[in-house]
């Protein structure tokens, strides 16, 4: 199967960098899964989880939350605001996020900046109850 | 001649300095290690988003380019962000900065600009407030931050744009140690508002889709390319510090150790001397009998 270079890069740290067949990308206006050859293309990311998959029957799974995506010829790249390997989200770290965008949204007064965490938080309560669904199921 | 008595004091006290600077050399190489690590994790963040920048921005041109781009227009007015440490006894580090910090500013003065200061850490506020007293308009203090992360330079990002907003400024500059090797750090001033596009920046020729609009996704961009370059800045200056002040105890523990050699040679000395001249004293009042 064809494969295209990979990066997951978080301000910390790099989550993932390698070859892969497919990435699963959630961006603002809907999940995506990019192939090889992909036009180029730079999107921003809303919370969710991004699964790349490195070969056939193998897959890893991160949770980002905002940032954004460039996909070229060549590669392609998610710069996160936050990332963090599936396994070491919980819902409790969920919940600090959370936390964390509404002080922020109570703190602020411009109105482009309530938008915007606004948003986040509502990502956010969604991604939650998915997280929560999948651990159940 | 100082008696023997001070000798010994003088021995030990510079045996205990001894102690506590190869003390903190230890601590500083320990911190230096997770600070290096830190530091070179957060590059490729910081490289790549300046790629995406650079493809985005070379799309966008003219009057239709945002303010953090192309700039307000004048140049003003300059706001000088000096990052240093928060503590001393870490060699020319703090001093360098400040140092590099200072002349930008008397240069500025010099051509009839305005110049603001915002202090990041207090020892660069130390150094600069005797000249720059009036200039200095802020003072943010990490002291209560054990671990510095993404959190932190959001807060003085969000500092940094909401003055820009306000039309405080035009110009901003960031000044910092880049961490080259535990024994090489440079001092380095950065721009940042408007945003110094790499002009080496390999242009792609391939026209990219946006989701959404440019417009928007450089809109979130550029804030947040700014808190990438403050990250980055203070994380390169955390390892920095950690790396001269490893380096300036280390020779501290050397310097003393030579003096502890120098001083012991010197009490012996006057011990055998005294040793003598009491010998002498003896034998010559046994001859006069």
């Amino acid at each position: 199967m064809a494969t295209f270079k990979f990066e997951l890069v978080s301000p910390e740290r790099i989550l993932f960098s390698g070859e892969v067949v497919s990435v699963i990308i959630p961006s603002v206006e809907g999940e995506m899964t990019v192939l090889a050859g992909h036009a180029p293309l730079v999107a921003t990311l809303k919370a969710g989880i991004v699964f790349a998959q490195t070969d056939a029957s193998n897959g890893k799974e991160f949770f980002v939350n905002g940032g954004l995506v460039e996909i070229n010829q060549a590669s392609t790249t998610i710069l996160a605001e936050q990332g963090r390997f599936i396994e070491d989200v919980d819902t409790a770290v969920l919940d600090a996020e959370i936390l964390t965008a509404e002080t922020r949204l109570a703190g602020t007064s411009d109105e482009a900046e309530q938008k915007r965490l606004h948003d986040v938080l509502v990502q956010l309560r969604e991604f939650k109850g998915v997280f929560e669904q999948r651990k159940a199921a | 001649m100082p008696s023997l008595k001070d000798l010994r004091n003088r021995i030990a006290s510079v045996k205990a300095t001894q102690k506590i600077t190869k003390a903190m050399q230890m601590v500083a190489a320990a911190k230096l290690r997770r600070a290096q690590a830190a530091a070179e994790a957060a590059r490729p963040y910081a490289e790549r988003m300046e790629t995406v920048l650079a493809n985005l921005a070379s799309g966008v041109s003219g009057s239709s380019a945002p303010r953090l781009i192309a700039g307000t227009g004048s140049d003003k007015v300059h706001l000088l962000v000096v990052c240093t440490a928060e503590r001393g006894l870490c060699g020319a580090f703090n001093s360098s900065i400040a140092r590099l910090a200072r002349d930008k500013a008397n240069g500025l003065k010099a051509e009839g600009k305005t110049v603001k200061i915002i202090c990041v850490g207090k020892k660069g506020y130390d150094l600069l407030k005797r000249q720059f007293e009036k200039d200095i308009i802020e003072l943010i203090d990490l002291r209560a931050f054990k671990q510095i992360g993404f959190a932190n330079a959001e807060t003085i990002a969000q500092n940094i744009l909401a003055r820009f907003n306000a039309g405080e400024f035009d110009v901003a500059t960031l000044f910092f140690s880049k961490f080259k090797s535990v024994i090489a750090q440079i001092p380095t001033a950065q721009r940042v508002i408007p945003a110094e596009i790499p002009a080496d920046a390999l242009k792609t020729d391939a026209v990219y889709d946006y989701e959404p609009d440019e417009g928007e996704i450089l809109e979130t961009l550029l804030p947040r390319n700014l808190t990438v370059q403050v990250l980055r800045a203070i994380l390169e200056n955390a390892a920095s510090e950690q790396g001269a002040r490893m380096s300036a105890m280390d020779s501290a523990t050397r310097n003393a150790g030579e003096m502890i050699k120098k001083q012991t040679q010197l009490y012996n000395r006057s011990r055998q001397a005294m040793i003598t001249k009491e010998l002498i004293e003896i034998i010559s009042g046994a001859e006069a009998l």
